[in-house]
C-alpha cells in the first residue's frame, strides 16, 4: 500500500482533567473500516469529533493522505461524510429539504440520487412531510440517506445504528461494507455487533487509555 | 402506482444550489414554518412604542422630540432579543456542526445567515418604523431619515449581533451574554443613528451621517463575517 489514508500518530486529548487517549496512534488505510470501541465515556465521539476536524481539544498529528489535516482543511472537508450524535435534520423541514441543504453545503453529494436515496431509506412516500412528525429512527435515516448520495471517500460515522430497526441496521451494514470494497474507508462507532467478519478493524480505546 | 417514482423524478428540479443561496433560502423557510418567532420583535417593537407615551407623557411636543431616539433604542433591543436563537436550533440539531464541516466557504454561509436574520428583523422594522414615528408624532421632515438611518443601521446590528450570538451558542445560558458583548459595539450605530434625524428634523444636511452609518455597515460587512465564523469553530469546538 502506498501512505495510509489517515494517520494519527501520538494523540492525546484530555477533558475536565481526564486522560482520554494519550500517545494513540494509529493508520486508516483505504478499504478498511475502522470501528472504535470503548466503553460509554472512553472518548469514542471525542476521537471521531477530532478526527473530523470538528474539535481542536488535542494534542499530536493527523495527517490526511500525508498533510497535516490542518493545512489542508478545504480538501479534507470535501472528502469527508460527517454523521453526529445529532443527525443535523431540521424539524420543520421535509427529507427533501433537509436533503437539499445538505447537497448545496456538500457539493460530493450527488442530488440526483435523492429519490434513490429515500427509497434505500425506506422514506418513500414522505419527502414532503415536516421532520417533527416522523419518528427518531425515520429522522436519523433522513440523515443516513445522504451515505446513498455521497461520493467522499471518508466516513465518519459516530453511532449510525442508534434507534434505527434490525432490517435498516443490516442494509447499512452492507453500505459501509461496499464502500469499503470501492476503496472507501470508514470510521466508525457502534454498540451493535457489526457482522463484517475480516473487513473490520477495531481501535479499543479502553486499552490505549488505559481506563479498563 | 408503480411508475409514480419515476414521474417524481421527471418533474422534479434537482439543481443544487450554490452555499450563498442555498443557506438563504433555507434560513427564509425554517423563518415561514415557525411565523411566530417572525413576529415576537416586531410585537415588542410595537409595545414599546404604543407603551412609551402612556407611561411617559401624551404631551405631543415631548413626543415629537424624543421619538428618534425612542423608535432607534427599540428597533435596537428588538434586534438583539431575536439574536440569541440565530444560532441556536442549528447547534441543537446539529446541523451546524455539518454546515462547519462543510468545504463551501463559511464566510458566504455565515453572510446568507444574516442577511436572512435582517430580512425577517431589520427590514420589516424599518418598514413599520414609520408607523411608530406617525404614532410618536415624529414631524414629517423626519421620516426619511428615520427610514434610511434604520436601512444603513439594522444591517450593522445584525452583522455585530451575530458574532455575540456565535460566541454565547455553545453556552447553556447565553442570552445575558451576548447583551453584554454586543451592546458596547451598538452604541456608536445608535449614536449616529438618532443624530441624523435630528439633523433632518432641524434641517442639517444627512449625507455625512448616512456616509458613516454606511462605512460602518461597510465594515461590517467585511469583518463581521470573518469573526462570526472563527467564533462558531470555537463555540462547536468545545
Amino acid at each position: 500500500m502506498s501512505t495510509p489514508r489517515l494517520k494519527i500518530e501520538n494523540l492525546f486529548c484530555e477533558r475536565d482533567d481526564r486522560i482520554l487517549f494519550d500517545q494513540l496512534s494509529f493508520d486508516v488505510n483505504e478499504g478498511e473500516v475502522v470501528q472504535i470501541e470503548g466503553q460509554n465515556g472512553s472518548g469514542k465521539t471525542t476521537l471521531l469529533r477530532i478526527l473530523s476536524g470538528l474539535s481542536r481539544h488535542y494534542e499530536g498529528d493527523i495527517y490526511w493522505q500525508d498533510v497535516p489535516i490542518h493545512s489542508c482543511a478545504e480538501a479534507f472537508r470535501e472528502s469527508l461524510l460527517y454523521f453526529g450524535h445529532q443527525p443535523g435534520v431540521k424539524a420543520v423541514l421535509t427529507p427533501e429539504e433537509n436533503l437539499r441543504w445538505f447537497a448545496a453545503m456538500h457539493p460530493t453529494i450527488d442530488l440526483s440520487k435523492l429519490d434513490y436515496a429515500l427509497a434505500k431509506v425506506g422514506l418513500t412516500g414522505y419527502e414532503d412531510v415536516p421532520c417533527h412528525t416522523l419518528s427518531a429512527g425515520q429522522n436519523r435515516r433522513v440523515s443516513l440517506a445522504r451515505l446513498y448520495m455521497s461520493n467522499a471517500p471518508l466516513w465518519i460515522l459516530d453511532e449510525p445504528f442508534t434507534a434505527i430497526d434490525k432490517k435498516g441496521v443490516a442494509q447499512n451494514e452492507a453500505l459501509i461494507a461496499e464502500h469499503a470494497e470501492q476503496g472507501g474507508t470508514v470510521l466508525l462507532t457502534t454498540h451493535h455487533e457489526l457482522a463484517m467478519g475480516d473487513l473490520i478493524r477495531r481501535v479499543n480505546l479502553d486499552q490505549l487509555a488505559g481506563t479498563s | 402506482m408503480t411508475n409514480h417514482p419515476a414521474e417524481k423524478i421527471a418533474v422534479r428540479d434537482l439543481k443544487v444550489d450554490g452555499p450563498f443561496w442555498g443557506a438563504l433560502k433555507r434560513d427564509l423557510l425554517l423563518s415561514y414554518r415557525r411565523k411566530s418567532d417572525l413576529i415576537n420583535p416586531l410585537i415588542f417593537f410595537l409595545m414599546v412604542a404604543t407603551l412609551f407615551p402612556l407611561g411617559v407623557s401624551p404631551d405631543s411636543v415631548f413626543l415629537a422630540e424624543v421619538a428618534p431616539g425612542v423608535v432607534w433604542v427599540a428597533a435596537l433591543l428588538a434586534t438583539l432579543l431575536s439574536m440569541d436563537s440565530l444560532f441556536r436550533s442549528d447547534f441543537e440539531d446539529g446541523t451546524l456542526e455539518q454546515l462547519l464541516l462543510s468545504p463551501q466557504p463559511l464566510f458566504m454561509v455565515v453572510l446568507a445567515k444574516v442577511l436572512a436574520h435582517w430580512m425577517l428583523t431589520g427590514l420589516p422594522l424599518t418598514l413599520m418604523a414609520p408607523l411608530l414615528g406617525v404614532m410618536l408624532f415624529l414631524p414629517a421632515d423626519g421620516m426619511s431619515g428615520l427610514v434610511l438611518s434604520l436601512l444603513l443601521g439594522t444591517p450593522t446590528l445584525s452583522l455585530v449581533g451575530a458574532i455575540g450570538a456565535a460566541l454565547t451558542v455553545g453556552l447553556r445560558k447565553g442570552g445575558v451574554l451576548i447583551s453584554l458583548l454586543v451592546l458596547p459595539l451598538y452604541i456608536p450605530v445608535l449614536i449616529f443613528g438618532t443624530a441624523s434625524i435630528q439633523a433632518a428634523l432641524t434641517g442639517l444636511p444627512v449625507g455625512g451621517y448616512m456616509a458613516i452609518l454606511g462605512a460602518m455597515l461597510a465594515l461590517g460587512l467585511i469583518m463581521a463575517p470573518l469573526a462570526i465564523s472563527a467564533a462558531l469553530r470555537i463555540s462547536v469546538s468545545g
